[in-house]
């Protein structure tokens, strides 16, 4: 368990010269990025730029090779090698990704008891109260019992969150939670992660909504092929970017 | 030549009494043979995937060996064979089921294999992601929709686990056609009684059929 010696200056990720190579492929290089509780961080750039790694290693999805990651409290270690470090930080920090990957076997509401019942030991009464609140939240309280399948994907997307949150996690992990969605449903999962922003979850998303990006990141992240190559505050990144690339990038992107 | 072209319904039908008998042993020997092979196959199927090397290459000299030799060599090595080298005879029957177990484990484990394998890395990550452990994302995520996939292939495996059991007359046992050869032996009417015999399997693997597709039927209704 972490110590209360948190303060809200004590952050919850600490990477430091964090590398990873795919083969020959260096895909992280040199990574330092630091998170504080209650802050939402955005990542973009160009697909293939290394984003969605640099989130997966925060969960220890992704292996890394050198450097060091320490997120609340727990220390990953590279190549995988911290195994009950990794376990503590899963449960306590969630994450969405691109394609949903809800457990179609099971229903709604058995997703998003799953976990909370079977890693963090709650009653099935306790877990699905707990898990009828999220859904509500969400605003999808109604199709509890139906199957993944029988689900759009705006609403797969928020049994996801769902399911996320159920864990209560510190740090919630968002890997282009809109881009397998019809464009009809963007809109339904980002008023969902907004309210959880509002509410002051830790956040960081990888995505290519730019708009949101902008209303909700308390800073933008723009990675080029493995590096950081700016950051800042959304409308000092977005209005007045300094490096030619982030300029470039910004350019091929809010052209549509 | 004397060739006679009739076939002798009352041959046919005469046969049966004989032949029934024979039923329950190829069912008990397909069933039990197949029961076995069951777990077998998961063992193999299951360290087919592990991560370490060490625990892959028993299983995959296990699925080689027994799915690169005819059934009829495994089962008259286990009944003639192996006799010599246990130092007694071997009960024709757990020669039979032991040669079904084994021959069926072998491409079940390549059954639970290719099951387990078609999950897409997404649920695994999933359920890592939320905090499960990797025996937990296995038994509560994986398992229970790998096997759903694996139902189709396994019905057929047990369809031919079936079949092959009417090799086993070489060995004596008194399955369907063991029965039907004792009886072609004093009647002569070997037409009529493998035709009866044919039926008879057929009888057998269509109602597995009809059982298999009610099960995947209603394994797949979550989906």
């Amino acid at each position: 368990m972490s110590e209360t010696l948190n303060n809200t200056t004590q952050p919850i990720v600490r990477m430091q010269q964090l590398n990873k190579h795919f083969g020959s492929l260096h895909v992280l290089n040199d990574i330092d990025l630091t998170i504080v509780p209650g802050e939402v961080v955005v990542i973009i750039g160009a697909s293939g730029s290394g984003k969605s790694t640099l989130i997966r290693c925060i969960n220890g999805l992704e292996e890394f090779q050198s450097g060091s990651l320490v997120v609340d409290d727990n220390e990953l270690l590279p190549y995988g090698k911290s195994t009950q470090a990794l376990q503590t930080i899963r449960t306590e920090v969630g994450m969405v990704f691109q394609q949903f990957n809800l457990f179609p076997h099971l229903s709604v509401i058995d997703n998003v008891t799953l976990a909370p019942m079977k890693v963090r030991g709650l009653s099935r009464d306790d877990a699905v109260s707990n898990a009828k609140r999220l859904l509500d939240r969400v605003g999808i309280a109604d199709q509890a019992d139906k199957y993944p399948s029988q689900l759009s994907g705006g609403q797969q997307q928020r049994v996801a969150l769902a399911r996320a949150l159920a864990m209560e996690p510190r740090l919630m992990l968002f890997d282009e939670p809109t881009s397998a969605l019809d464009p009809e449903m963007i809109g339904e999962v980002l008023d969902a992660m907004r309210e959880l922003a509002k509410e002051g979850m830790t956040m960081v998303i990888v995505t290519h909504e730019m708009g949101f990006a902008r209303e909700v990141a308390d800073r933008v992240i723009f990675i080029h092929k493995g590096e950081i190559t700016e950051q800042g505050h959304p409308e000092k990144l977005f209005d007045s970017p300094q490096h030619e690339r982030t300029q470039s990038f910004l350019a091929r992107v809010l052209k549509h | 030549m004397d060739v006679n072209f009739q076939f002798d319904w009352s041959a046919a039908f005469g046969s049966i009494p004989y032949l029934l008998p024979g039923i329950p042993w190829t069912l008990l020997i397909s069933f039990g043979g197949l029961a076995i092979g069951f777990f077998i196959g998961i063992f193999f199927g299951l360290l087919r995937i592990s991560p370490l090397r060490w625990l892959r290459w028993p299983a995959i000299i296990y699925v080689e060996v027994f799915r690169g030799t005819p059934i009829l060599v495994q089962v008259l090595f286990i009944f003639y064979g192996l006799p010599q080298l246990l130092g007694g005879p071997i009960n024709a029957l757990v020669a039979g089921i032991a040669a079904i177990a084994v021959n069926s484990g072998a491409y079940i484990s390549e059954i639970v294999r290719g099951g387990v394998q078609s999950i897409e890395r997404g649920q695994g990550e999933a359920s890592l992601s939320l905090g499960l452990s990797r025996t937990q994302a296995f038994r509560y995520v994986i398992w229970p929709q790998a096997f759903r996939r694996m139902i189709p292939p396994l019905g057929n495996q047990g369809i031919i686990s079936i079949k092959d059991t009417s090799l086993f007359s070489v060995i004596g046992v008194s399955e369907l056609v063991r029965q039907g050869q004792i009886y072609i032996a004093t009647t002569f009417t070997a037409l009529e009684v493998y035709f009866m015999v044919a039926l008879m399997y057929l009888a057998i693997t269509w109602t597995l059929s009809i059982i298999l597709r009610q099960l995947e039927r209603r394994g797949l209704a979550g989906q």
